[in-house]
Parts: structure tokens; C-alpha cells; sequence
């Protein structure tokens, strides 16, 4: 597998996996087939696939109602409207109703690149953060994206992730293991905590971890592809070891990784904490490296953080 | 129809007519107009069409039932404890703190129930759903759906009906609870749905219009939507928002109406005597 696979391939190819030993699997779109790269899904199982058009409320209810006589439907759309406009179906038809809906969100944040500011979801994660008991994650990488697939599939209960469709990453080895629920240590560290989520910030925090190391900062890097339930096991053993924390997530700053982590900390064990993440703006229209740097997304801003909450530790 | 069928059925509907006042009244205020207007209804499907067993209620291949106008649950509790899905005494817990018997319909907490709803507009996509799942399954049977007429203001349902009529979807049976009526007034002075049944044929529906509290008309109907081979069925009942209930027929006022146990008792009585 390949750094430059992109995530749809992986997504797309997992779940044929899948559904070759569970035929309780089913794929759903909403006439987005194509930017999901799911085609050879359908290829593949065309009876167990359906394209439910440009219709996202439906077809939550049409997931709902499939979960209802045991299939295990995986639905995606481009996340604001896997979140959105499904928000109310996806809430009481599958989640209020104990089925088991495997909602997808494509193109989260600032990958939406220039679909522009109509597509750029900076609040999907937070909108399903508050539905009980859902499990939010964010894959980083290929690797993980296929393992915790898996695990979604195997987890008896409604889940959403955001997904990157396009790039890829190679962060973990193939034999990695993973649970949702579960951060990973991706490199230990004593002065600092940078705790992120998904494709485009793991990458910026280890490269944010580089530099600081020059300054002979040592950050911690943890990759908390599980934003809800959050791993508090795994935050308060860093604030004890750090005592600060910096957090970092491709979304609003309000209500998904650095709300948690910060929910957390005060609760459990008070440290010092600063997000990186949008600072309460709507998207706009661009491509990656400019709306990096645009909403502060870049490993630069993670290690300006760092130093800044040093200090601040200092003190 | 024979005459000592449809007396049956008539007896069987003037018991769950009896049994939803009851409930509701005993709690002190309820939906019992969307209730009332569907008890003929539900008496054809789960005394006369439906295969189910009550001391099986997740039977795999059995009919499935979903009240997208989930705040009729009161008259479809009344059914689901006559048939033995549960205790009659149950029903005496509608609404009470702690209860498996809440205003509107919800599958996680009360035996017999197929499908939550409740936020208007999600049932007929639910339905769909299960229609689809079980044609993969190969289980040859029926999804039928009741959905409100008020609640066809929602654009789910239209986004719903498309997608049926695209996949072909015979073995779905959908109800419209045509009662004219609404929270905020008749339908037609507050969302005119106008020509309901060019709208579904529209939609590509294979379209029925009856007398919602007639056995022998709905009975019609619904054999006649079984045998459909490609599309989806949808059945507009004609109905009164209140049936039955001499303090609610008709009375604008009845969607969610306070009355008292007394008013309840005497509505009983009235039914009981309307039958000899």
C-alpha cells in the first residue's frame, strides 16, 4: 500500500472485503459514487448497493430502515451533508433507535478545497459529538482507515467517520492494531502533549514534533483518530507527564478534539491546553497549502502553540 | 367480505377505539385525533393481513409496520396489547416517567414495535429500507407504512417516494391518513396538499383512494396493492381526525386534546351503545 493511495480507494476497497464475508454489508450514496470511489463496489455487489440519488435526509432513513432487518449499512456523502442534512434522520432513525448506521463524511474540513466554503464542514464532528453514544473517528492514514473500517463494522452501534477522500498517508505499519476508543502514542515526549486528529493535522503535529526537537523540545505526538468516546485514560497520563497540551483537528476548535481534550483536563487533571484548529469561521474556497495556512492548520502553528504554552508553563 | 368477517373486524375496532380513549384519558391528555383516525387501519393489517406472531415478534420473515405519524402510538399500543404483544395493564402507563409506552412510537422500548418515529417525514424511508433488505434476503413479504397528511408537508416524504417508485418497490404498502386536518388548522388552509393522488401518481405510486374506516373498502385496497408486481402502493384514506370520540370527532382542536377519565368513560359508553 502506498503513500499515494487515496483514502477512497482504501475505503472503497475494505469494505468489498468485507462484504465477501459478511453479506450484512451494504454501501449507500447519495450521488456521489464517483468522488467516494466506490464504483467497483457496486461492480462488485451491485445488489447490495444503492444510490440513493441527491436525497441525504432519505437516505439516513433508508440506512436506518436497512439496519432495522440487520444489514450494516455504510452511507457517505461529502461530510456537511452526511452531517448537516441528515442531522435529525440520522439522529432519531438510526441513533434514538439503537440501529446501526455507519455514516460517512467525505472531504471534511479544508480538504473540500475548492468546492469552496458551501462544502468546507468545519462543525460535522461537533454536530455528531453530541448524538449519545455515537463514535466519531478520524482516520490518519491508510493503514488505520482499513483497520478501524474494520472495527466500525465489527461495532454493534451507529458510527461516523470523516473521511479523506483524496492523498493518502503512510503513519502506521501494516500490522499496527487499533480500537476505536483508543489514542495511539505516535512518539513519546516530556515537555509537550500535541494531541490530533485525521489525515491533514497527525502529519503537521509529527512534522511540528521535527522542529520543536531541534529547539530540544520534547512533544509528545498522539493520534486521537477516536475524538468520541475520547481515551481520557490516555489524556490524564499525558497531563501528568507534560502537563500541557496542544490540540489539533482540521474543524472549529468548538466542540470536537480540542473541546474534548479540554473537557477532560479540567475534570480529571488540570493543565494547560491551547487548540489549534478553526477559530470559529465558515470555509472558503482554495487549495490545501493555501487554506493551511489561511486557518493556521499548519505544523508552524502547532509548534508556535507549543512554544507559547512552554512559556506560559514556565511561568 | 363476509358479514360475520367484517362484524369481527367492526367489534375488533370498537375495542381498540375503546381501549385508546381509555389510555389516554386515564393519563389526561393525548393525540387522540391521529389515533382515533386510523383504528380501522390498523384492525385490517394486524387482525387480517399481517403475518406476524405476538409471542414472536422479531420473526425474520414476518410483515413489518411502521407509524411514521409516530404520535399515534396510544392507538397502536391499544392493538399490540390486545394481541398479547404485552400486558394490557400497560396501557394505563402511556406517558408516565419511566414507561415503555411513550406518546409516539419507539421500537427500543415497547414489544411489537417495528420502527421508531416520531419527527415527522422519516418513516416512509425507514420502510424503504426495510423493503430493500428484505428483497436482498429473498423474504417475501410486506412493509406497510402510515403516514399523515399533515406530515406530507415534510420533504422526506417526497424525497422517499421517489426513491420507492425507482426501486420498484412492491412489497411496500404505504397508508395516508387523509383527515383534512392539522396542529394549526384544516390542511387546506395551512399546507393545501391539493390533488394528493395525482401526486403520488406522479411520483410513480400505484395510487388508491377509499373510506379510511370502511373494512370492506380497505380491504380492497390492500389485497389489491399485494398483488403489484413493480411499484410501491400508496392507500389515501379518506378519514374523520377523531372518530369515534364524541368530545374529539371533528373538533379542530382535537390533535392533542386534555380530557378527563370521566369524559373518557362516557365516550366508551357511547361507542358500546352506538353498537347495539
Amino acid at each position: 500500500m502506498g503513500k499515494e493511495k487515496d483514502m477512497r480507494a482504501t475505503y472503497n476497497d475494505t469494505l468489498i472485503d468485507l462484504a465477501a464475508s459478511d453479506e450484512r454489508i451494504v454501501l449507500m450514496e447519495a450521488d456521489l459514487m464517483n468522488a467516494s470511489g466506490t464504483v467497483t463496489f457496486k461492480s462488485t455487489y451491485p445488489e447490495r448497493f444503492f444510490d440513493m440519488g441527491v436525497a441525504e435526509a432519505n437516505m439516513a432513513g433508508v440506512a436506518a430502515g436497512l439496519s432495522s432487518v440487520g444489514k450494516i449499512p455504510f452511507a457517505a456523502s461529502f461530510a456537511p451533508f452526511a452531517s448537516r442534512k441528515t442531522y435529525d434522520q440520522f439522529f432519531i432513525s438510526a441513533n434514538y433507535a439503537h440501529l446501526n448506521v455507519k455514516m460517512v463524511g467525505t472531504d471534511p474540513g479544508i480538504t473540500a478545497q475548492v468546492n469552496g466554503g458551501t462544502h468546507m464542514s468545519f462543525e460535522d464532528g461537533g454536530l455528531m459529538r453530541n448524538i449519545p453514544g455515537l463514535v466519531v473517528f478520524e482516520p490518519c492514514d491508510n493503514v488505520s482507515l482499513e483497520k478501524l473500517i474494520r472495527k466500525a463494522a465489527e461495532y454493534e452501534g451507529c458510527t461516523y467517520m470523516r473521511l479523506h477522500r483524496k492523498g493518502g498517508n503512510i503513519i502506521y505499519k501494516e500490522d499496527d492494531e487499533f480500537e476505536l476508543g483508543k489514542g495511539v502514542v505516535l512518539r513519546d515526549g516530556s515537555d509537550v502533549t500535541l494531541v490530533a486528529t485525521g489525515l491533514v493535522m497527525v502529519a503537521e503535529a509529527l512534522e511540528a514534533a521535527d522542529e520543536l526537537k531541534k529547539e530540544g523540545i520534547s512533544a509528545a505526538v498522539i493520534d486521537m483518530h477516536t475524538v468520541k468516546p475520547i481515551d481520557r485514560e490516555l489524556i490524564v497520563k499525558y497531563a501528568q507527564k507534560t502537563g500541557a497540551f496542544v490540540t489539533c483537528e482540521n474543524h472549529q476548535v468548538v466542540n470536537f478534539l480540542g473541546s474534548a481534550v479540554a473537557e477532560v483536563l479540567v475534570e480529571e487533571h488540570p493543565a494547560l491546553l491551547k487548540r489549534v484548529g478553526v477559530q470559529d469561521e465558515f470555509g472558503e474556497v482554495g487549495k490545501l497549502d493555501y487554506l493551511k495556512k489561511r486557518y493556521g492548520l499548519t505544523a508552524a502553528n502547532i509548534a508556535d502553540n507549543a512554544r507559547a504554552i512552554l512559556t506560559q508553563k514556565k511561568q | 367480505m363476509d358479514e360475520n368477517t367484517l362484524q369481527e373486524l367492526k367489534d375488533t375496532a370498537r375495542r381498540i377505539r375503546a381501549l385508546t380513549i381509555d389510555q389516554i384519558g386515564y393519563f389526561g391528555v393525548g393525540h387522540i385525533g391521529g389515533a382515533l383516525s386510523i383504528v380501522e387501519a390498523l384492525t385490517i393489517l394486524y387482525y387480517r393481513h399481517m403475518n406476524i406472531d405476538p409471542q414472536n415478534p422479531a420473526k425474520r420473515d414476518r410483515d413489518q409496520f411502521i407509524l411514521s405519524k409516530g404520535h399515534a402510538g396510544p392507538a397502536l399500543y391499544s392493538v399490540l396489547a390486545d394481541k398479547g404483544y404485552f400486558p394490557q395493564e400497560w396501557l394505563h402507563t402511556l406517558n408516565v416517567g419511566g414507561t415503555r409506552l411513550p406518546s409516539h412510537a419507539d421500537m427500543v422500548r415497547t414489544p411489537g414495535i417495528d420502527m421508531t418515529a416520531g419527527s415527522l417525514g422519516q418513516g416512509l424511508s425507514a420502510g424503504i429500507g426495510k423493503a430493500l433488505g428484505h428483497r436482498i434476503d429473498g423474504i417475501d413479504s410486506k412493509i406497510y407504512v402510515i403516514i399523515g397528511d399533515g406530515e406530507s408537508n415534510e420533504g422526506q416524504v417526497w424525497e422517499a417516494a421517489m426513491s420507492a417508485s425507482h426501486y420498484k418497490l412492491n412489497n411496500l404498502i404505504a397508508f395516508t391518513d387523509y383527515n383534512k386536518m392539522q396542529i394549526d388548522g384544516y390542511t387546506q388552509d395551512i399546507m393545501d396538499l391539493d390533488d394528493l393522488n395525482a401526486k403520488w401518481v406522479g411520483f410513480g405510486w400505484n395510487v388508491l383512494r377509499v373510506d379510511g374506516h370502511s373494512f370492506p373498502a380497505l380491504n380492497r385496497a390492500i389485497c389489491k396493492a399485494k398483488e403489484e408486481k413493480c411499484r410501491p402502493t400508496m392507500i389515501i384514506m379518506d378519514t374523520i381526525k377523531g372518530k369515534g370520540a364524541y368530545f374529539a370527532e371533528g373538533n379542530l382542536g382535537n390533535h392533542n386534546m386534555p380530557f378527563d377519565y370521566d369524559t373518557a368513560k362516557e365516550a366508551i359508553a357511547r361507542l358500546e351503545k352506538g353498537a347495539e
